[in-house]
């Protein structure tokens, strides 16, 4: 923004937008409408008690098959703008982190598997998992765990893809045995929501191990990551 | 004033901040930061106004929406950073730069 | 609203705006992205306070932890920072990092 005059008319307009906001959220009804009595009259035919997570893979569950499609898209897109240099797995080792990260991994991992399990009555649910398994696969790119040799390409493609085909499946199965689109057959319910919350959670952290290398993790040349942008061109 | 107002409140004012550092800044890290916190705000408004229309406890179906918001906002955080440093290596500069200008 | 509600929320609510306002306009990036970690964490006191305990976790987990993470590597990327210590230890793997 070069001249103050245009960033004053872009500062009134602003306001000017936040008055309008604020005077319509002021004008609003104070017991607004809402879904509350729905989900909680239909809680108990959902198959879990939470009522998020039997809104998020019950009542709404073409939305959540969707977001995960979208993480998956994103993990494609990131992968296809090529090979990049990982994240800092040659600097010397630090012992602190790396005793640390002893303690801290299989815990986190338990944490994951707690959450996963408890999002069905308490608060808690894939997502949570997949982001602390996630935080765990992060971690570990950080020390000198040099995972793209430990990955290699074909499971780590399966474990990208497994949220969206499990989740996909269990949306075509309830198709072909005769229901609507995710219409859970009676007394299925809890038992299909585990299994796609369970295998969701686990591509998720993958996914997002993925996003946060942000390229295509390199195996066949470790050496490729130590290189210069000019240098991969070079050799591209 | 409820909390569900104030919330509410501060949620366009976040949303409007970002709006601002959207437009105001080059930077393309800028940029990502900054809608960000427009979606951080705009969530905000949404479960404040869930938590308003609550007689025993909130309305659970913002609660969902809120939550794949957040992880969509999260993937195309992750894609838009990996564009920027593409943009970054390829023509060397931080900003998009349009003919010369800016 | 009670006093104790006013006690509670009305800081939280400030101190959002306020770390908004200065993550959005501080000079320095990498000050901005600590700050937008910062933000992330009270945004998780603020789910917890409107009832959404879910996205609380959500939040802390993928808003400040998981975003945080990937705007560090990204800002690390971009301005191909080198750490302190690597100085000291360019010579121990003989290559540069």
């Amino acid at each position: 923004m070069r001249t103050f005059s245009g960033k004053l008319i872009i500062i009134v307009l602003l306001v000017a937008l936040v008055g309008l906001l604020s005077w319509a959220i002021l004008s609003l009804p104070f017991h607004g409408a809402s879904l509350r009595a729905q989900v909680f009259g239909n809680l108990g035919n959902s198959g879990v008690s939470n009522p998020v997570t039997a809104v998020l893979l019950n009542f709404r569950g073409y939305d959540t098959l969707l977001e995960i499609v979208v993480l998956f898209l994103a993990a494609l897109g990131a992968w296809s703008l090529g090979i990049v240099r990982l994240p800092d797995t040659m600097h010397p080792a630090r012992p602190f982190l790396l005793a640390l990260l002893r303690i801290l991994l299989p815990a986190m991992v338990l944490a994951a598997g707690y959450l996963l399990w408890a999002g069905a009555h308490a608060p808690g649910g894939a997502f949570q998992a997949g982001a602390v398994l996630g935080s765990a696969g992060i971690l570990l790119l950080l020390t000198e765990v040099q995972l793209a040799s430990i990955i290699t390409n074909w499971p780590l493609r399966i474990a990208l893809t497994a949220g969206v085909v499990v989740f996909t499946g269990v949306a075509l199965g309830t198709m072909i045995l005769g229901g609507h689109l995710l219409e859970y057959p009676r007394g299925w319910a809890g038992t299909l929501i585990l299994l796609i919350e369970s295998v969701a959670a686990f591509s998720t952290g993958i996914t997002l191990v993925v996003l946060f290398i942000g390229g295509r993790p390199s195996k066949s040349d470790p050496s490729v990551a130590l290189k210069t942008p000019e240098e991969r061109k070079e050799q591209l | 004033m409820s909390v569900s107002t104030l919330y509410s409140l501060v949620g366009s004012s976040l949303f409007c901040l970002g709006l601002y550092g959207l437009i105001a800044y080059g930077h393309l890290l800028r940029k990502i930061l900054a809608i960000n916190v427009m979606g951080t705000g705009v969530f905000l408004i949404l479960v404040a106004l869930a938590y308003g229309s609550r007689e025993i406890s909130p309305d659970p179906v913002p609660h969902a929406m809120v939550l794949t918001g957040l992880v969509v906002s999260v993937s195309a955080t992750a894609l838009a950073l990996a564009l920027a440093c593409r943009v970054q290596e390829n023509t060397g500069s931080t900003k998009l730069t349009e003919d010369g200008s800016d | 609203m009670t006093w104790s509600q006013w006690l509670l929320d009305l800081p939280l609510a400030l101190v959002l705006i306020w770390l908004a306002w200065r993550l959005l306009t501080s000079a320095d990036l990498f000050k901005a992205v600590v700050l937008f970690i910062a933000f992330g964490l009270l945004m998780a006191m603020a789910w917890v306070r409107l009832q959404a305990v879910d996205i609380a976790l959500a939040e802390a987990a993928i808003g400040a932890g998981i975003t945080g993470a990937l705007f560090l590597s990204a800002f690390n990327r971009m301005n191909g920072v080198q750490r302190k210590d690597d100085k000291d230890q360019d010579d121990v793997k003989g290559r540069n990092v």
